[in-house]
């Protein structure tokens, strides 16, 4: 059984399983689900500022906050108990182009040792990579209101216009980073 | 101790996340090249059982624990701001390999410099905040 889990669990597991995320969200605390909002309301609780948009009672928004502590918990847990013994099966094309621009430690699991690490943040690459793309997030996801949880799932879920645009948007977005801008950068 | 199903919620969330690899930066990136159909696959089965629980709640009208209606919170009818804010939340996306879900669950797996990642879009979130006014919507 454990041996049976520890696999990577298929797309078609694991999509019902988020899916339904959904309407317990919905059923269990009358919620809507979203994971960036946590964003927003980090910065209301912890920086102190004049700003118009973290005015408001973060205090009420506690379940969303709770919700991401069980995430990273969930991360920890599947980490310690669950982890793949074998090394990540990475699509062929991905890993030979990977390989062209130097990179060679596909060893650390889920994310490249050659980009996600301490050592990448000194060079221009990896600020691109990091510090631009977590910025990126943080501010795009703010002013679409929504990420890939609170849009593509969330409002897909709900027939929403606006998350259909959104998402369109997000995957026009990521098709251009990574196919146009991330050639360059991981080249550099 | 109200907040209890919400952390198990939480928990459970982050485990399927790791466990499908959809925290995994390779995925994203056979996701934004068609190189695999895994994502598409999550995220379009997610959506279609997100879809069928939100319109049996509808349908039947169904309450919440303590009996309340159910509210949703609908996103504003105004453009712009899913068009250019999505675009540049999609770029990052790619860019660092994780959205905000993803984010979180990779600190709590381990990779400590996702934590990096995170703070700064926290920065984002901030920034964000301070120009809104100066921002088409």
């Amino acid at each position: 059984m454990l041996q049976f889990l520890q696999q990577p669990w298929p797309w078609y597991i694991a999509g019902p399983l988020i899916g339904l995320t959904v309407p317990a969200l919905l059923i269990l605390g009358n919620k809507n689900f979203g994971i960036s909002s946590s964003l927003r309301h980090t910065c209301a609780a912890c920086i102190p500022s004049g700003i118009e948009y973290f005015k408001y009672d973060w205090k009420k928004e506690i379940w969303n906050l709770v919700f991401v502590l069980g995430v990273i918990v969930g991360g920890f847990l599947a980490a310690q108990l669950l982890a793949n013994p074998n090394e990540i099966i990475i699509n062929e094309n991905l890993k030979t182009e990977l390989v062209g621009y130097g990179m060679t430690d596909f060893s650390n699991a889920l994310v490249p040792a050659d980009v996600v690490s301490w050592e990448s943040l000194l060079s221009i690459k990896g600020i691109l990579m990091i510090i631009v793309g977590g910025f990126f997030v943080g501010f795009g996801t703010r002013y679409a209101g929504g990420c890939t949880s609170g849009h593509s799932i969330m409002g897909l879920s709900a027939l929403s216009w606006p998350s259909l645009v959104a998402t369109v948007c997000f995957m026009i977005g990521g098709f251009i980073a990574a196919n146009l801008l991330l050639p360059i950068i991981l080249s550099l | 101790m109200k907040f209890i199903k919400f952390l198990i919620a939480g928990i459970l969330f982050g485990i399927v996340m790791a466990k499908s690899e959809a925290i995994s930066w390779y995925r994203i990136q056979e996701m934004f090249r068609f190189q695999s159909f895994h994502m598409y696959g999550i995220i379009g089965v997610a959506v279609v059982l997100g879809v069928i629980g939100v319109y049996i709640i509808k349908k039947m009208k169904l309450r919440d624990y303590q009996g309340n209606p159910i509210v949703f919170h609908p996103k504003d009818k105004s453009y712009p701001r899913y068009l250019i804010g999505g675009s540049i939340f999609g770029m990052g996306w790619a860019l660092s390999g994780a959205c905000p879900g993803p984010m979180v669950v990779n600190i709590g797996y381990g990779f400590v410099t996702m934590a990096i990642v995170f703070v700064f879009a926290i920065i984002g979130t901030y920034l964000y905040g301070l120009v809104k006014s100066y921002l088409p919507h």
